[in-house]
């Protein structure tokens, strides 16, 4: 057998990314580093190129969403599992970055007191044990990529060794999430209640609000973004990307070939979830809260509905999804509100019926009939 | 009494017999400005007064304006106001108000004892559920002032309920006397009434009582209530789980054809039923404006209106969106998402976001008291019935009709159906619109326990899944178990834990669970499948 496998001749790696794929990621690279600061910080208010900060502000937080839509295409696009409960991996995320923000008030709460105001609030002497790691910035950046991390190998581990697939997957994670959601908003639980996490002050001592920071964090969620694609590619293109594509289009016949699916699964599913808490701890400093509602199974449903309608299976087209999505999103909830669930509905059913692969999809059939 | 100090009420009391022997029977002008002006403990004083000695119709009259705010009064002169006019309490004539009177102002505490004096007053009324009524709230709320009026009451009365009842209203206003042995003697007679009405009285009595005898005589009586209470406690906690159960199967009995049978995810079930409640709203409005005679009927008239219509709709998605979708269950499940919004934001255009009223028709509302802290609701008692009977239907309808015949047959082997000339397309349409339609049934029912809102079909859609997954896919029978078992498990562990931790348990059960035995509890085995 060996000498066999040994013939076979593997077709070699893929280039990380094609010329034109290089200048499009450096076009974007340079957006996102100096282009967009440039505009919002020294152009000034009023010139028709000023970049807003209500801009920087929705872009940031979009690309925070731009990057759990990645998240979820290498799990639902390029392995095959829809999953209904990443939006508790975004809030884990951001709770854990929401805890360390609320320590950073220190005094400066209604309360004037050394706990954050809601536990002054429900009379609690001390924090909570869960909470003792919460000073440290290290410890936090730790716990953003552990706590999702950590839950979802849990999870994952129990699910995938009982072989629990499609929709059945779907479903459970979806119970996963509702649970959680519930359990965040019990006082008793230690996060806030439904009221979450909220009137951030300052981050690493400095303070959160100014027009700085805000793009210093916009930075980073971009850089975060684009080095999370960057790994997407290199990671569909190794071997290890490979079975996860083969898992997707033919799971029992991967098993047949001597492979053991778990493994593959397991990882795939610790790294989206991973990615999603650093989305949500990217988010929460933007946005300045969290509170239990990013748990709703909505919530979740909607990450999916970005990567199918930028068109599952390409890395392009989930930050594509995302930023089409929720753009229309933030003009039609101003501009007319009620027909915004009409278009998000009409949006899930014209995209599964019409649109399998997406926006992406439809580029590259339109540009096949043009050529 | 209200929360009252012992101290006032040994002065109540002491005013009271003070008083009782020089009381004037008719309602006198003095009589009336003393209990509705003047400080709160003259005016109890003078309403015990009133109540104590054998009332009249004014007295009577005159108590329930005042516990209607319907007073005004002036220097020494009392009106009644009525449709905007005043007429003197004595005499009943209609006099001029004076613009300046005053309206009677109760507290919390002279509230309740007006609320005491009217039940006291009710105890010699020729209807006798309304006697009963009113000893019950005077077991309740006992007033040793009344001592005097139970007295007479036992006396006349004659139905041996209500006597029954009056002895333990004396017992428990003989609780407060001063004289020891009465209160051993209410504390003993009290172990008869097992109300938890009751309970609260002696233990409220426990912690002022000092005498150490009649102490261990309430303890004794608190024991003989509390092992009374356990059979209906635990009794009220099966009921409410069957209940729960019930309202699961009702929702979960359409997904088990349209999951279970043709494995269609169909995430806007729950807006399914939303239509079938909003469908029964409509109809409730047609009766009302149209029928009002027979409003209480519109129920029976708005089932096939919710079956229908929601079936209606469901044929439509299925012809429209689902067909495309066999075979493909994760759009399926996106795009009925995608439905269940747009339906959800289509009803709220229409009817608006908030809650519409649903009224129970009168027949359902009340309840029939099993035990004297179990009272069974009977719009829940309905809905279990209802849920059996629509399972009935069902498993007749798959079990026992061509119909059925064709859905099980398409289900377990289409192509064979098809080329035995089946035609499977439209089966498919029939199977979807009976599961949608008897969502609809669902979305009836519940209209009568719970909200009707836009968002009534999200509430349920979870726990309906979480039925069908637990009981197995394909089966009627595990559908049942599941939705009993988990409704009973929620309730029961609710008494323990409190709601959120209950729900919280049962999910992670049902994670736990679908990991062992990811086919449900019955699962079709070998070639069925």
């Amino acid at each position: 057998m060996t000498a066999n496998a040994q013939s076979i001749s593997l077709p070699p790696a893929p280039a990380l990314l094609s010329g034109r794929g290089w200048t499009g990621f450096l076009v974007a690279l340079l957006l996102v580093c100096a282009v967009a600061p440039a505009l919002n910080l020294l152009v000034p208010v009023g010139n028709p190129l000023h970049l807003s900060d209500y801009g920087v502000a929705l872009v940031g937080k979009i690309m925070c969403f731009a990057i759990c839509a990645l998240a979820m295409d290498l799990i639902w696009g390029y392995t095959g599992i829809l999953s209904l409960g990443h939006g508790l991996f975004f809030a884990l995320g951001g709770y854990a970055m929401g805890m360390y923000l609320m320590r950073q008030i220190g005094r400066d709460g209604n309360y004037q007191s050394d706990l954050p105001d809601f536990m002054v609030f429900l009379d609690w002497k001390e924090l909570p044990w869960h909470w003792a790691l919460s000073d440290s910035f290290m410890a936090t950046l730790a716990l953003v990529v552990l706590v999702p991390g950590l839950v979802a190998l849990v999870f994952g581990f129990f699910a995938f060794r009982s072989r629990i697939k499609g929709v059945y997957f779907s479903i459970i994670t979806q119970a996963m999430t509702f649970a959680a959601m519930l359990l965040f908003f019990r006082n008793e639980t230690g996060f806030g209640g439904n009221n979450g996490f909220t009137d951030f002050k300052r981050i690493l001592g400095t303070p959160i609000a100014t027009q700085n920071m805000r793009m210093v964090l916009f930075v980073l969620t971009g850089l975060t973004l684009l080095g999370f694609f960057l790994f997407g590619r290199w990671l569909i293109a190794s071997k290890f990307g490979r079975v996860l594509q083969a898992i997707r289009d033919a799971e029992t016949r991967v098993m047949f070939s001597g492979y053991n699916p778990l493994p593959y699964k397991l990882t795939i599913w610790v790294i989206s979830a991973v990615m999603c808490g650093v989305a949500g701890a990217l988010y929460v400093p933007q946005v300045g809260i969290i509170n239990p509602s990013e748990m709703s199974v909505a919530n979740s449903i909607e990450i999916a509905i970005w990567a199918a309608v930028g068109g599952r299976a390409t890395l392009v087209g989930p930050i594509a999804g995302a930023f089409i999505v929720n753009g229309a999103k933030s003009w039609l909830t101003v501009t007319a509100p009620e027909f915004w669930l009409y278009f998000l509905g009409a949006l899930f059913i014209a995209v599964t019926l019409f649109l399998p692969d997406g926006v992406v999809g439809l580029v590259k059939k339109l540009k096949g009939v043009k050529a | 009494m209200r929360k009252c100090p012992s101290g006032c009420r040994s002065l109540g009391i002491g005013i009271l017999f003070f008083f009782i022997a020089k009381c004037a029977c008719a309602l006198t002008h003095e009589n009336a400005v003393a209990m509705a002006a003047g400080d709160a403990d003259a005016r109890i004083a003078a309403l015990a007064r009133a109540v104590a000695d054998e009332p009249d119709a004014r007295t009577a009259a005159f108590i329930q304006a005042l516990a209607d705010d319907a007073v005004k009064f002036k220097g020494e002169r009392v009106w009644v106001v009525k449709d905007g006019q005043g007429a003197d309490p004595v005499t009943g004539e209609t006099t001029a108000l004076p613009e300046d009177a005053e309206d009677v102002m109760n507290n919390n505490r002279l509230r309740g004892e007006l609320d005491t004096a009217l039940a006291a007053l009710q105890l010699f009324g020729p209807d006798r559920s309304a006697r009963l009524a009113a000893v019950a709230a005077l077991v309740k709320e006992p007033n040793p002032a009344l001592l005097g009026l139970l007295d007479k009451a036992l006396t006349t009365e004659t139905d041996g309920t209500v006597k029954t009842q009056l002895v333990l209203a004396r017992s428990a206003a003989l609780l407060g006397s001063d004289d020891g042995a009465q209160r051993l003697a209410a504390a003993k007679a009290l172990a008869q009434s097992q109300t938890p009405a009751t309970q609260l009285l002696l233990n409220q009595r426990l912690a002022e009582e000092t005498d150490p005898v009649v102490k261990s005589a309430i303890q004794a009586s608190l024991r003989v209530i509390a092992d009374g209470l356990k059979l209906g406690d635990y009794l009220g906690t099966l009921f409410t789980g069957i209940s729960l159960g019930s309202v699961l199967l009702l929702v979960a009995l359409g997904l088990a054809i349209t999951y279970g049978l043709m494995g269609v995810i169909n995430m806007a079930h729950g807006e399914l039923m939303m239509i079938g409640a909003y469908a029964t709203y409509l109809v409730q409005g047609l009766f009302r404006t149209h029928l009002p005679g027979a409003f209480d009927w519109y129920l029976v008239a708005a089932l096939p209106v919710a079956f229908i219509t929601s079936a209606l709709v469901g044929a439509a998605l299925e012809r429209g969106v689902l067909r495309f979708l066999y075979g493909r269950p994760l759009e399926t499940l996106l795009a009925t998402w995608g439905i269940s919004l747009v339906l959800m934001q289509a009803v709220r255009s229409l009817f608006g976001a908030q809650n519409v009223g649903v009224e129970n028709p009168s027949w359902m509302s009340g309840g029939v008291q099993v035990l004297a802290n179990l009272t069974l609701p009977y719009n829940r008692l309905v809905i279990i019935a209802f849920a059996g009977a629509v399972l009935l239907g069902m498993a007749w309808l798959i079990g026992r009709t061509r119909l059925g015949l064709f859905v099980r047959g398409v289900t377990q082997n289409r192509p064979m159906a098809s080329c035995m000339g089946v035609n499977t397309a439209r089966i498919d349409t029939y199977a979807f619109a009976l599961g949608s339609g008897i969502a609809g049934l669902a979305g009836c029912a519940l209209s009568q326990v719970g909200n009707v809102g836009p968002d009534l079909g999200q509430n349920y859609i979870v726990d309906a899944f979480m039925v069908v997954v637990v009981g197995g896919v394909g089966q009627l029978a595990g559908a049942v178990y599941a939705a009993l078992g988990l409704g009973m498990a929620s309730k029961l562990l609710e008494g323990w834990t409190g709601a959120v931790l209950a729900k919280i348990a049962v999910l992670v059960f049902i994670i736990v669970f679908i990991q062992k035995r990811p086919q449900g509890i019955f699962a079709m085995k070998g070639r069925e499948a």
